[in-house]
């Protein structure tokens, strides 16, 4: 059983956006970039689905410019055998992303593909939904734990009011929420071995996918700030505050 | 053209979300109808027969419908979309998992979490946990999108008096099946729609320490519990009490924060609420930055003390 991983290359989440003086987006230039941290837990839960047993290869999928070559190589240090970049300095939107996979998913003949629940730049949670829709297969978002057996995936979602129990029929598509599990630290002698791993390299016009944009960022500001407050010295003071300033208790 | 609101229910009941999604869609359209796909979910239409400002219910009634998995109520929207020029669902689990499907079917991007209608084909949209926001146009034909709750004041849950309308089940494929559910049982306020939440963090050590300390205040406040991203990733707490940018996102009138140092993710989740409160022992954390009142204290003794206080 073959199964295919998205991850995107992303602002890393320890660095805190500045937005550009003339609105059209935050500045990226110069800042530290790494895995989506849910795709890192995605590779993580393929790679031990197939330390397992129970999965035969990962083959790991970036879409976007040259430099995602580095998030890939990343995936294939955790374990991913291969991976494929689809190519552009196009601007990538999630559906776009997601004709992107449906098409290689077919070639492929993955029977599970995960990807992260959403990233943490455009923070949009769409794709792997998106995919599933067009592939007409199963879906099991925000994923916690997941079992493989016998044709079918049991899936443990986390939901608004706790967790909620699913199971699909393969082909289907997986996404990871925080707790699916911890991934491994990639270590020197894998990532050496990750060096001798293939990407190949697609454009998406050979895919025959249309990835033009449906939105347009007409301007991107910084939020409304929110003052610092006070400090205030003890208990009954902030009790004070509470009551006769703010007058929320 | 009108707008369809996809209401998120349990059969029985609404969520307080829907009153959100609602105001967002009326926003776009004059026009709202709200959408009921369920099993037995009667209650649950009556009660969003008299939202205010809905123009009609339509209720899809099916066993298949019974515990809300994608891909039967994404068939639902679809029998329905060709009517909308707006389908709105509020930025919850359920919203989320289901509008992208139908997106993608419609061959349209989606909107996800606007926080304000600019105008019916331009939103405003966090991105990079909140710390941007974007104002972004569609030109598809239908506009797909997920509400953020705390971006718009719900409307009245009682007062209209909407015809609920009965319509045909779409069938499914069926190739995903509901196994069954945990839910956490409290009798608190959720999360989501609390006036008050207190949170706790890594500072509280352990699960036990949560228990014993921002339980009792919570009680005392008649707050919701919400909880750090680390605090719930050490086993404190379930992972439904998670406020933050992958998480829940809440703007309480009070939100107290108990040993939670601030990271970026957790303050995307509730830089939102009105007033804030930060119980930590460290001078320098990052919370103290968006806090109303600040203690820098040892909140083993800090916040028994402040819970006989409020005695």
């Amino acid at each position: 059983m073959k199964i295919l991983v998205a991850v995107k290359r992303v602002v890393d989440y320890n660095v805190k956006v500045r937005v550009k003086s003339d609105n059209s987006g935050v500045d990226i230039a110069n800042v530290k970039m790494s895995m989506n941290p849910f795709d890192e837990i995605a590779v993580e839960e393929a790679v031990r689905l197939k330390e397992a047993g129970v999965a035969t290869e990962v083959v790991v999928v970036s879409a976007g410019v040259t430099q995602c070559q580095e998030t890939l190589r990343t995936a294939m240090a955790i374990g991913a055998d291969r991976a494929i970049l689809v190519e552009t300095d196009a601007e990538l939107q999630p559906l776009a992303v997601a004709k992107i996979l449906k098409a290689l998913s077919e070639k492929e003949q993955a029977q599970i593909i995960i990807l992260g629940k959403q990233a943490i730049d455009d923070d949009s949670n769409q794709t792997g939904q998106m995919l599933a829709s067009l592939l007409d297969v199963p879906q099991a978002t925000f994923a916690s734990k997941v079992v493989i057996a016998d044709g079918k995936a049991t899936v443990t979602r986390e939901v608004d009011s706790g967790l909620e129990t699913i199971a699909l029929t393969l082909p289907a598509v997986i996404t990871t929420d925080l707790r699916l599990n911890e991934p491994r630290y990639v270590t020197l002698p894998n990532i050496m071995k990750a060096k001798k791993k293939a990407i190949d390299i697609v454009k998406p016009e050979e895919l025959g996918v249309d990835i033009a944009p449906r939105l347009k960022t007409l301007k991107v500001e910084e939020p409304p700030k929110r003052s610092a407050g006070v400090m205030v010295a003890d208990v009954a003071a902030l009790v004070e505050k509470l009551k006769n300033e703010a007058k929320v208790i | 053209m009108a707008a369809l609101v996809i209401a998120e229910h349990n059969n029985q009941s609404l969520k307080a979300a829907t009153l959100n999604a609602v105001a967002a869609a009326l926003q776009c359209s004059p026009e709202v109808d709200v959408l009921i796909a369920g099993n037995g979910s009667d209650a649950a239409a009556a009660a969003a027969a008299q939202i205010v400002g809905v123009r009609k219910v339509i209720q899809i009634d099916d066993s298949a419908l019974a515990d809300q998995l994608a891909e039967p109520l994404t068939a639902q929207i679809l029998s329905l979309a060709s009517g909308y020029s707006h389908i709105l669902a509020p930025a919850t689990a359920g919203g989320k998992n289901v509008l992208p499907r139908v997106a993608a079917k419609l061959d349209v991007a989606q909107l996800s979490d606007i926080t304000k209608v600019v105008s019916p084909d331009t939103f405003e949209r966090p991105i990079y946990a909140g710390n941007a926001i974007a104002t972004v146009q569609s030109s598809d034909p239908v506009k797909i999108i997920t509400v953020r709750t705390t971006g718009f004041d719900p409307v009245a849950a009682t007062g209209g008096s909407a015809a609920i309308e009965k319509a045909a089940v779409a069938q499914s494929a069926g190739k995903s099946s509901f196994v069954g559910r945990e839910l956490t049982k409290s009798d608190r306020p959720e999360l989501t729609a609390a006036k008050i939440i207190v949170s706790g963090g890594r500072g509280l050590g352990s699960g036990e320490k949560y228990q014993e300390l921002v339980v009792p205040l919570a009680d005392k406040l008649g707050a919701a519990l919400g909880a750090s991203r680390a605090a719930v990733d050490a086993g404190y707490v379930p992972n439904d009490y998670q406020v933050g940018q992958t998480g829940k996102i809440v703007a309480p009138q009070l939100y107290v924060a108990v040993g939670i140092s601030g990271a970026i993710q957790h303050l995307a989740g509730m830089k939102d609420s009105k007033v804030i409160v930060a119980i930590n022992k460290d001078p320098e954390a990052p919370i103290f930055g968006v806090a109303d009142y600040g203690l820098v204290a040892d909140l083993f003794t800090a916040v028994p003390e402040l819970t006989n206080a409020l005695s």
